[in-house]
């Protein structure tokens, strides 16, 4: 299969949309001609022109309810916040509005949004541009939480987002637009809910997504050379989250760690231990983990970012403490 | 004297604002008994402003609007019956009991919707504004708010993207001369909505707000010019409510000389003198409207009362559309 950049799998999941359905159109930041900081949407505006592909000043709160209520009324935006960290300034127009219309309006409406944002440290921004912020709209309920961790699924779920009648919240990871993976050519989407196994394992689950994947990846290969096997799940979903597949790991493995690059407290992986532990409990064979950033904002200093950061030696060591009963 | 408007329309756009009054005045007496659950805001006084407005659109133009409410739906073509029902928490309301006086939803009528976030509608109506320009429809977007919204951020972001994009919408401020206790003079250095806007590169005009053939030319010449093509209005309404600012205010900061003041000015006496002088309207006339309007708002309270309750097996449904494509 030919390989992408995560980046150009996501510019390729827009393109397609945009020619699939003319109701998709792009809002934000500096993304037609400049094609965005980070080159997603470049080159689209000369395909889409200015009025699918629309430039707005820097008022993310507007912006985003412009997005609403295009949304409300027959288009399907993708907007991007240049920043998941600038998404804080939306918040009202994506809790009080995009997330509760649908309910509190009794199902006569849909939001038919996506809204994408890179994520996440790593690049030495400093603590305005390295934010994993996900946990606020896993917490609200009515917003679907999308974190892709490959070139191919960032294609899949932003053509799934783009298509589904709810509003998305679509995290995408800085880090990862400059890898490489094998994308399928056309068209075809990647279902939302649903988990993926990354690698197979018995002795412990480490349960991750977007650029942690990776690092939990790295953790397992090095886990193996010490005998202790790790599966590692990709949740890919955040909201819904897949339950079934998480469920199914734990049973099988009896030790859990989740990861998550956002900060530890009230986070998306203090979450899913919940519901570990409500649901499969029984099936624990030691207490489950998790492993997230320190409760500090991301420092810009790289040697402090790395330290603030989990990455897969945290996650190696925790997983085999799990598994040797340290 | 004489006026370009059909008589039956002006006296049936008369009658709307004496259904208003009264529907607004006896819903008030029902909070005051503690006989409707959570909270309201009224817009007695405000009447002009509402159908005066809603009179420049056809009926598929889309109208946004906010917690003061009650009076736009029911200008825009709502039934009081089924508003009523949805102030007492019934099935039968327009959002089956879930969005009470303040998040009010009518898209058969062109009643996209309301919020209690003060100006966040104003950024969805810009959205929607949007939508229009972009597939090509004719219609015009009508958004209400009050002064008290356009201290907020995201209300001066929507009304630059409308002006720079040429939306086909108008931005209707209803200037009561108070965001809740807050006199407009001291929380603006420049009071003047009209005013402070104009420099945002469109149409401005300050109004009577309390005179309906004003309020309606104002609002006509706006919607032209909208559907024309030639970009937003912000149209500046001075008003007053007669009432407090929900149904626990005792007005305590503003003097019983200003209120009469303004009382002297009631829209209904200004209407009916009018429409008198016109020898459209007499006394037997006005009294027959009266009972007109008593008995609908009577049928409204006794549809209220009877409905029921919502089954609280739907407490958890249409939160999302969940058609998930895979």
């Amino acid at each position: 299969m030919r390989e992408l950049y995560y980046s150009h799998a996501i510019r390729e999941a827009l393109e397609e949309e945009m020619e699939r359905d003319e109701c998709v159109i792009l809002l934000g930041e500096d993304l037609a001609e400049y094609g965005g900081a980070f080159k997603i949407t470049a080159d689209i505006v000369g395909r889409f022109g200015p009025e699918r592909v629309r430039n707005t000043p820097i008022s993310e709160a507007g912006f985003v309810g412009v997005a609403v209520g295009a949304a409300l009324t027959g288009l399907r935006p993708v907007v991007e916040i240049m920043f998941m960290d600038f998404i804080t300034l939306a918040m009202d127009q994506l809790i009080n509005h995009a997330a509760k219309f649908r309910y509190m309006y009794n199902g006569k409406v849909k939001v038919p949004l996506v809204v994408r944002t890179p994520a996440g440290a790593g690049r030495a921004y400093g603590p305005t541009h390295s934010q994993s912020l996900e946990r606020h709209f896993v917490a609200t309920p009515g917003l679907v939480v999308l974190a892709p961790a490959t070139a191919e699924d960032a294609k899949g779920m932003l053509k799934a987002a783009i298509r589904c009648d709810d509003p998305v919240v679509f995290v995408e990871s800085k880090v990862l637009y400059g890898r490489r993976g094998p994308v399928p050519e056309g068209d075809y989407v990647t279902p939302i809910g649903r988990a993926r196994v990354a690698r197979e394992g018995k002795d412990v689950s480490i349960l991750a997504y977007s650029r942690m994947v990776e690092e939990a990846l790295r953790a397992a290969d090095a886990l193996a050379k010490h005998g202790i096997s790790a599966e590692v799940v990709d949740l890919r979903s955040l909201a819904p989250l897949d339950l079934g597949a998480i469920a199914e790991s734990v049973s099988k493995t009896g030790r859990v760690v989740v990861v998550e690059e956002g900060n530890t407290t009230g986070g998306v992986a203090a979450e899913i231990l919940a519901r570990i532990i409500e649901e499969c409990f029984y099936d624990l064979q030691a207490p489950p983990r998790r492993v997230a950033a320190a409760d500090v904002p991301v420092p810009a200093s790289p040697t402090l970012e790395r330290t603030v950061v989990p990455d897969a030696s945290v996650i190696g060591r925790a997983a085999a403490a799990l598994v040797l009963g340290d | 004297m004489n006026t370009p408007y059909p008589p039956e329309e002006l006296l049936s756009h008369y009658r709307l604002m004496l259904l208003i009054r009264r529907f607004e005045t006896v819903l008030s007496d029902l909070f005051g008994e503690g006989l409707v659950p959570g909270t309201a805001h009224f817009c007695i006084g405000q009447e002009a402003c509402a159908v005066g407005a809603t009179a420049s659109l056809q009926a598929d133009d889309l109208v946004t609007s906010n917690h003061r409410g009650h009076g736009h739906l029911i200008a825009k073509g709502g039934e009081p019956a089924r508003l009523m029902a949805e102030l007492f928490g019934k099935s039968t309301g327009y959002c089956g009991g879930r969005s009470g006086s303040q998040h009010l939803c009518e898209l058969k009528i062109g009643f996209l919707g309301s919020n209690g976030i003060t100006g966040g509608m104003v950024a969805v109506g810009t959205g929607a504004a949007l939508s229009q320009k972009l597939l090509g429809t004719n219609r015009v977007v009508l958004s209400f708010f009050g002064d008290g919204a356009t201290g907020q951020g995201v209300l001066q972001e929507a009304l630059n993207m409308a002006a720079t994009w040429r939306l086909p919408i108008v931005f209707f401020c209803e200037n009561n001369g108070y965001a809740m206790s807050m006199p407009v003079e001291r929380a603006f250095a420049e009071p003047s909505v009209a005013r402070r806007f104009a420099g945002f590169g469109l149409s401005t005009e300050m109004v009577d707000g309390m005179d309906y053939f004003a309020v309606r030319e104002a609002a006509e010449r706006a919607v032209a010019r909208a559907r024309q093509g030639e970009g937003p209005t912000l149209v500046e309404a001075l008003t007053y409510r007669f009432c407090g600012h929900s149904k626990s205010d005792d007005c305590s900061y503003r003097t019983r000389e200003e209120e009469q003041r303004w009382i002297e000015r009631d829209p209904l006496h200004l209407m009916r003198r009018r429409l008198s002088e016109l020898g459209l309207l007499d006394v037997a006339g006005e009294e027959d409207f009266q009972r007109q309007v008593e008995a609908e708002v009577q049928a409204a309270l006794a549809y209220a009362r009877s409905s029921s309750d919502p089954d609280p097996a739907t407490a958890t449904s249409n939160l999302f559309a969940g058609t998930y494509p895979d």
